[in-house]
């Protein structure tokens, strides 16, 4: 196995992203939320105008609703599948494993 | 070039300005979140190649989605009709099919960290330092070119002077990158493919109502443009005439199989991101689980643009009124009440960012990787390589802001520029192909593939196309022709180059040659990757036959 190749198989070891990243689905499931909530409150108030402008679609409502029904989705996904760190000793052998391949 | 007429200003209002705000801060806070998960400069530069296949997947898709794309494909679709969908469905899909499938066993079963590195392993010193440099030189110009674009749309949409976009997106873009590194730019494209997709889609409903549905746009158009304009192939013969000025062979062989190849394959603003994932299974299934959502992509960017042009059918019709790049900026000016409004304008500025961002994160590592660490300070300590990683990505978005503000008074040059740098990606193609299949291929063929092949396809456009040599109906239609003559020279200079000079020793080719192996390759499937659904082939194939099932409606 060439150089480079030791090198990045080290790096992977000691990486942090695995064990230390929070998971992305909480984000989009926040954001999504209030975004949610907010443009669908905005649907709920919308004037004649704003009707008007969208051809008689309240699309507040609508595009609040399906946003706040996708960051749902997220922070449920989250709650069922939570991602599981390796423990520490499953990286202990990973990394016995590993020098017999050099 | 982006360009957006005068007029266009949007009628934001301060709940549109809290929502563009609550985004800001999200930015932000998942730069300062991934801080703590970078350790070790493969952290910074590939997110310790520790992604799951849907994150990598959707930011591979979101990385293209950039913001002169959507409002770029929308015009295109103004401008071409129905001919738009071949740059998604024969375009955009083969390719990523086979880098996935094909491909990405080389790259992430070598354990490179860029596309650069794969060729100096391959080929050697010349190849990869020509290859880097050209990459890091690009990134930063296009950097610097889509953040003058969006300082362009901001000023007409919101009424920002464009040093105030330049400088508040550069220094967003810049602040979460180099405190997240990889796994923040990659977070935020996640986030901005939804937030995107909420804009686009509430757009393009309100607009068919508008429009009278499908049924009605197809009918104005057909009697307005004439019966071929929403059919992907009518007129493509060889000799005919169509909007796209191009016949089926240069679709077919220029945009589908050279030009897309090229770019999807090659590019390392992409393929970046397929190599972050945690294993060689989900780094298959990265640009594979990108194909689904980029078939879907023109029902909600190019139909757009053909409800401009019912709306609107003086777009792109004289120099001083709309031209196709407003389409998008018409539809939500015209049809979107605030709330919905601040939601698109949001997604618009998050596609810029994360277009920009895509170019700086690849920039930086490319730059740190294979010029740095390669050829001026060899041998350091990682956390020296990390710190030096940070420092280029700063400078690289500073040089990027200065080429925004060039860019506002020479953009002609910069239009130039980026076709020039355009032809590179079909001659590194060439080299990929060539040396991946044929172990024989010697270290000069790469080197004197890629430089001739660049050469042809310059020559082609510059000289053949522009000074009227040959006759080719349109810039798109030469594009096609360009990339088939780069393809076609920088292959045969590969053959001959290679018939004369020494192969390269078998042993070193391990991993990086069709047929071999990296030691280390033969990792077992993770846990519940052998699931039907997660089997590459399967979905690999899928993508392809859902492509070709969505031509039939226009094919007929």
């Amino acid at each position: 196995m060439s150089d480079h190749q030791h090198e990045v198989e080290e790096l992977e070891r000691e990486s942090a992203t695995a064990a230390r990243l929070f998971d992305v689905r909480l984000i989009i499931g926040g954001l999504f939320v209030v975004y949610g909530v907010i443009v669908t409150i905005a649907g709920l108030t919308a004037g004649d105008a704003d009707l008007k402008k969208a051809q008689d679609i309240n699309i507040n409502l609508w595009t609040g609703l399906g946003m706040l029904a996708l960051g749902l989705f997220f922070l449920v996904w989250l709650k069922l599948r939570p991602a599981v760190p390796p423990t520490a000793a499953e990286l202990a052998a990973a990394a016995e494993n590993e020098p017999a391949k050099g | 070039m982006i360009t957006l007429a005068e007029g266009l200003r949007l009628p934001t209002n301060g709940l549109d300005y809290t929502i563009l705000a609550l985004y800001f801060i999200v930015v932000l806070g998942i730069g300062f979140a991934a801080k703590r998960s970078v350790r070790t400069s493969l952290d910074f530069f590939l997110s310790g190649r520790s992604l799951p296949a849907w994150v990598t997947g959707l930011a591979f898709v979101a990385a293209n989605l950039g913001a002169t794309e959507i409002l770029g494909m929308a015009a295109n679709g103004a401008q071409y009709g129905a001919y738009t969908v071949h740059w998604y469905w024969i375009g955009a899909i083969p390719a990523m099919v086979f880098l996935g499938l094909v491909m990405m066993p080389f790259y992430y079963g070598s354990k490179v960290r860029s596309v650069p590195e794969f060729l100096l392993h391959r080929f050697g010193p010349s190849s990869h330092l020509l290859s880097s440099i050209i990459f890091a030189v690009s990134s930063v110009l296009i950097a610097g070119v889509n953040l003058y674009a969006m300082a362009i749309v901001l000023q007409a949409l919101l009424g920002w002077p464009q040093w105030v976009a330049i400088v508040v997106a550069g220094f967003f873009v810049l602040a979460y990158i180099t405190i997240g590194g990889l796994t923040s730019a990659i977070y935020n494209e996640v986030l901005q493919f939804f937030v995107i997709l909420a804009a686009l889609i509430p757009l393009t409903v309100v607009g068919l109502k508008r429009v009278g549905g499908w049924d009605g746009l197809t009918h104005s158009l057909n009697s307005s443009h004439g019966d071929a304009f929403l059919t992907a192939w009518k007129g493509t013969g060889i000799g005919e005439g169509n909007p796209l000025g191009a016949n089926w062979l240069t679709i077919v062989l220029g945009l589908g199989f050279v030009m897309s190849f090229g770019y999807w394959t090659t590019n390392f603003a992409e393929v970046q991101r397929a190599l972050s994932a945690k294993n060689l299974s989900a780094a298959k299934r990265t640009p594979l689980i990108a194909a689904f959502p980029k078939i879907f992509i023109p029902m909600v960017v190019v139909v757009p643009g053909l409800i401009a042009l019912v709306m609107e059918p003086t777009l792109g019709k004289s120099k001083d009124g709309l031209q196709y790049n407003d389409a998008i900026p018409v539809l939500m000016r015209d049809l979107l009440p605030n709330g919905v409004l601040g939601i698109a304008v949001t997604g618009l500025l998050a596609a810029f960012m994360a277009g920009m961002a895509a170019n700086v994160s690849s920039f930086n590592t490319v730059f740190t990787n294979d010029i740095w660490a390669a050829y001026l300070k060899k041998g350091r300590e990682d956390a020296y390589y990390l710190k030096t990683g940070r420092v280029v990505t700063a400078v690289g978005v500073l040089i990027g802001m200065g080429t925004a503000f060039i860019a506002s008074s020479f953009s002609n040059i910069m239009n130039y520029l980026q076709t020039l740098f355009s032809f590179f990606n079909v001659p590194l193609f060439v080299v990929f192909i060539i040396g991946m299949f044929w172990k024989r291929t010697s270290a000069a063929a790469g080197f004197w593939g890629l430089l001739s092949g660049t050469a042809a396809a310059m020559v082609n456009y510059f000289w053949f196309y522009k000074q009227g040599i040959i006759a080719i109906p349109s810039d798109q239609g030469a594009n096609f022709v360009s990339s088939i003559v780069a393809f076609v020279v920088g292959a045969l200079v590969m053959v001959v180059v290679t018939l004369v000079t020494k192969p390269r020793p078998a042993e070193s080719l391990a991993g990086l040659v069709y047929g071999t192996r990296s030691p280390g390759m033969e990792e077992l499937p993770a846990e519940g990757d052998d699931a039907w659904y997660r089997k590459p082939a399967l979905l690999g194939w899928g993508a392809v036959v859902l492509a070709a099932v969505c031509y039939i409606p226009f094919s007929f």
